[in-house]
């Protein structure tokens, strides 16, 4: 079981969300607004664990007397906020961002991008055959984890989680500009010459499956990667004392990769690179 | 953080670059030869973090001295600031004019911009690419700010000290002469020459351009310098903030913001240190006004951003100076050091106990830098990117403290708001576009350069002083992220108000005159092209949308009506997402050139 700290009470802040009045917590942003009233807003580069970027422009929100459209992950929400949601300019832009995207990396393993690809009628094919896309191969260069930039759509999230706001070991980061901007270590060197220490957190908080483990990267190409035949098991790690969390993905018996539950209070959802890629001695593979 | 560096080492001469900026090295902990103290005690941390600012000052000691930054140099760097050699990278990676790939020493810059590409510049730079070996590298660049004399090539030597030569207008000959011989070439022209009406006694702005030296600062005094500031001091900040509101000056960098709510909001922030920012970051396609100020009237602008800072409590400026002004950077730099001799900056300046000093900071070719946050972004050394609002400059600016933030022409406009009175100055103009106003003329005029204008005077009365030319068909209006109108639109006033009821924008002042000799279709493919370059990468709607929309413009380069009629329709629903919901201007801004060229100009029919 993990504890949640409940925190210093906060004020309620009151404003309406397509027309219905709505109580949140100060500090709250218009996304937590909005999944508290049950409204479904699209995100991508949003990670509950880590300070919006707010870089992807799919939770963008109408607000009233707002020139532009507003991102929701990152908006804080103010007393007296018209916000709404659902209307066709916030519809249309999401449509876009949703096509721009999706034709120019690849959207496969991005959970639920499917599904709303269909919601806002997005038609990524109309740009046409020659539109530019990433088409990079993936990059293999060590025996722990694999990155394949096709599937980057530059979220930040794991510049963000490699960096200041949970690692501190800034071995990656964003070189380059406009559409040749891409996620590298120093001089663009292979993972092994860089800063990296295998921690695996930026795996943890990439949405779309850029980064992924190397057991899932071979299985998937060997078309053995079946999640839904999956098992999830939360328990210790054994390696020190500090007692962090590790989820055991296992599939036909061999554990296939590790992840963290994010509402642990000590770790949110980091690990350290035993904790994440140390697992090969259970499985007694000789 | 636990920094990690390769074993890539500088050169002598890049550690020399370096440490010529940063003084040489304390210990080993920042880059120094191991001792046996080194080993006993630790330096760096947040102390050495804190000069994180001056990486952008050390990319460009080492692109100055050796022409790029390689991989030792960059460590080099890293080790000195305490910065992780990923960010690093990320950051020497933004900017067009470093480049971390060996190449030559001397690099040509030939403008392929609007202005230079009406004038010619393609054929220019076939032909420079021809007549140079390979000891240059010939680089096609967005506008170099040099529009009235099109088109134009900047040639940047790397050595200790550096070398820069301007050619423009011009020739195969001429841009391969300043590549070869930086040293040799003639110098430029007087700034004046940029001003059609020097001299003139009707102006109030452009007064001193081509009247005082930009090099003397009793020069300056002499034709009423420091008059100014003399008044501010005898009105107090908050007098100084209340004429500055009357006057009903806004921001002239295209927002049109109004500047005494800007600073009032600025001075009445409890957080301290206060900055001052002056945005001489002029990279809008088509404008050159502040060059031409900073060229020819360096003192004013010194003595504006005193007063700014006097008015909103702050005793630190920055001004950052885009990265192809290597003149304005000299006359600057010069007039910086005069004024602190005398003691018009310092700790005590003009002996009334107030304490201001300026530094000078270059950009390293981003248009992206001259929106407000990513300049702050682009000081402070991250990447020039965008940060997203709110918090307001205001409020958390440059290093998260409250920041004015205004650009060269809206700065000098203090000056005469001092010496002449709000009432007087807000009877310039109309009743709510006040003052004199600067627009740069170029393209296809019998005389570019930059004019000034009480706000009112029509887009005819303006091109007829130009010298506007037969067969003209359209007018760009506020530079690339601007728009067209019609050459039978002459009666536009030119105003904000004015403008905006006409479905446009004065934006930074560009009026870019074209005849029917330029081909439209092309002109529109530049503009995308340009956004596309210059496009930060931060946000989708723009990353990908400014490069399907060059695609689409590609697609429909050669063809009209029914045949362009679904790519259009393409373009303008990406281009009202990109609008809707990019983060920053840019992307906000970079469909508008294009949708009123299909709108007002017909473009594509």
């Amino acid at each position: 079981m993990t504890v949640t700290p409940l925190g210093i009470p906060r004020r309620l802040l009151e404003f309406t969300i397509d027309g219905e009045p709505v109580r949140a917590p100060e500090g709250s942003t218009i996304l937590d607004a909005c999944r508290s009233a049950g409204k479904d807003i699209p995100t991508l580069c949003e990670g509950d664990t880590l300070t919006p970027k707010n870089a992807c422009r799919v939770c963008v929100v109408e607000v009233e007397g707002s020139r532009t459209l507003v991102p929701a992950c990152s908006r804080r929400a103010e007393p007296g906020m018209e916000v709404r949601t659902d209307t066709e300019r916030a519809r249309h832009s999401r449509k876009v961002v949703l096509e721009l995207l999706a034709s120019s990396v690849d959207l496969s393993t991005t959970p639920q991008v499917a599904e709303w690809i269909k919601e806002y009628e997005a038609k990524p094919d109309r740009f046409g055959p020659d539109a530019a896309r990433l088409n990079e191969e993936p990059k293999v260069d060590n025996d722990l984890y694999v990155r394949d930039y096709d599937k980057c759509i530059l979220c930040y999230t794991c510049v963000d989680a490699c960096g200041e706001q949970w690692q501190n070991t800034f071995a990656i980061s964003v070189a380059g500009r406009g559409f040749n901007a891409r996620i590298a270590v120093e001089h663009d060197a292979p993972l092994t010459d860089s800063a990296c220490v295998y921690c695996g957190n930026c795996i943890e908080v990439c949405p779309t499956g850029a980064l992924s483990f190397k057991s899932e990267f071979d299985m998937r190409a060997a078309g053995t990667w079946d999640e839904s035949a999956q098992t999830e098991t939360t328990t210790v790690c054994a390696y020190c004392g500090v007692g962090c969390n590790l989820t055991l993905h296992v599939q036909d018996n061999e554990i296939v990769k590790v992840t963290s539950p994010h509402d642990n209070p000590v770790t949110h959802g980091n690990l350290c690179i035993k904790g994440r890629f140390g697992y090969q001695h259970v499985q007694n593979r000789g | 953080m636990d920094l990690h560096f390769g074993d890539s080492k500088p050169t002598d001469d890049e550690r020399a670059a370096v440490d010529a900026l940063l003084g040489p090295p304390e210990s080993s902990w920042e880059g120094a030869d191991r001792s046996d103290a080194d080993l006993r005690w630790a330096r760096g941390g947040r102390e050495a973090r804190d000069r994180r600012d001056l990486l952008l000052p050390g990319l460009h000691a080492i692109n100055d001295r050796v022409g790029w930054i390689s991989d030792g140099a960059l460590d080099y760097l890293c080790r000195r600031l305490t910065v992780p050699p990923a960010e690093a990278y990320g950051v020497a990676t933004f900017y067009a004019m470093f480049s971390v790939k060996p190449r030559p020493a001397t690099v040509l810059h030939v403008c392929t911009d609007l202005a230079c590409a009406a004038a010619g510049a393609s054929e220019l730079c076939a032909g420079i690419e021809a007549g140079l070996g390979p000891g240059v590298h010939v680089e096609r660049s967005p506008c170099l700010g040099l529009c009235e004399r099109a088109p134009a090539a900047l040639a940047i030597r790397a050595g200790d000290p550096v070398r820069t030569a301007v050619s423009a207008p011009a020739t195969v000959r001429e841009a391969v002469l300043a590549a070869t011989a930086p040293d040799s070439a003639p110098e430029e022209p007087s700034a004046a020459l940029a001003v059609p009406q020097a001299g003139s006694s009707d102006l109030i702005l452009l007064s001193r351009v081509g009247v005082v030296d930009p090099a003397s600062l009793d020069d300056y005094r002499a034709h009423g310098g420091y008059t100014a500031l003399r008044r501010a001091f005898e009105l107090g900040p908050a007098g100084v903030i209340r004429e500055v509101t009357d006057s009903g000056l806004v921001g002239r960098g295209g927002a049109a913001f109004p500047t005494g709510r800007k600073w009032q909001a600025t001075a009445s922030q409890p957080d301290h240190p206060h900055y001052v920012v002056c945005n001489a970051d002029e990279s809008e396609p088509g404008t050159f006004k502040d060059r031409v100020i900073m060229e020819g009237d360096p003192y004013a602008l010194i003595e504006s951003m005193t007063i700014a800072a006097y008015a909103t409590g702050a005793h630190k400026g920055y001004l950052y100076l885009r990265g192809e002004y290597p003149r304005a950077l000299r006359r600057l730099e010069h007039a910086l050091v005069q004024t602190r001799a005398r003691g018009l900056l310092g700790d005590d300046v003009l002996g009334q106990g107030y304490a201001f000093d300026i530094e000078i900071r270059r950009g390293a070719g981003a248009y992206i830098c001259g929106e407000e946050t990513a300049l702050f972004n682009s000081i402070e050394g991250y990447r020039g990117e965008p940060r997203s609002k709110p918090p307001f400059p205001v409020e958390k600016g440059l290093f998260g403290k409250p920041t004015v933030e205004n650009n060269v022409e809206t700065l000098v406009n203090v000056l005469p708001i001092l010496k002449m009175g709000a009432p007087a100055y807000a009877a310039i103009g109309t009743a709510r576009s006040t003052g004199p106003k600067l627009f740069c003329v170029s393209g296809t005029v019998d005389r570019p350069g930059i004019y000034e204008l009480p706000f009112g005077a029509t887009l005819g009365e303006l091109l007829e002083l130009a010298g506007v030319r037969d067969g003209l068909r359209a007018v760009l209006l506020g530079g690339a992220a601007g728009g067209f109108v019609r050459a039978d639109e002459m009666d536009i006033p030119l105003t904000f108000e004015g403008t905006r009821e006409a479905g446009t924008t004065l934006g930074s002042g560009v009026v870019m005159a074209f005849d029917d000799t330029v081909p439209l279709p092309r002109l529109l493919l530049r503009i995308a092209e340009f956004f596309r370059d210059e496009s930060c990468g931060q946000c989708v709607p723009c990353r990908v949308g400014t490069v399907r929309q060059e695609e689409a413009l590609h697609r429909i380069a050669e063809r009209t009506g029914a045949a362009a009629a679904d790519d259009i329709a393409l373009l303008r629903e990406v281009g009202r997402a990109m609008r809707d919901a990019s983060i920053c201007g840019l992307g906000q801004t970079a469909w508008n050139a294009v949708e009123s060229a299909i709108d007002r100009l017909g473009a594509y029919e």
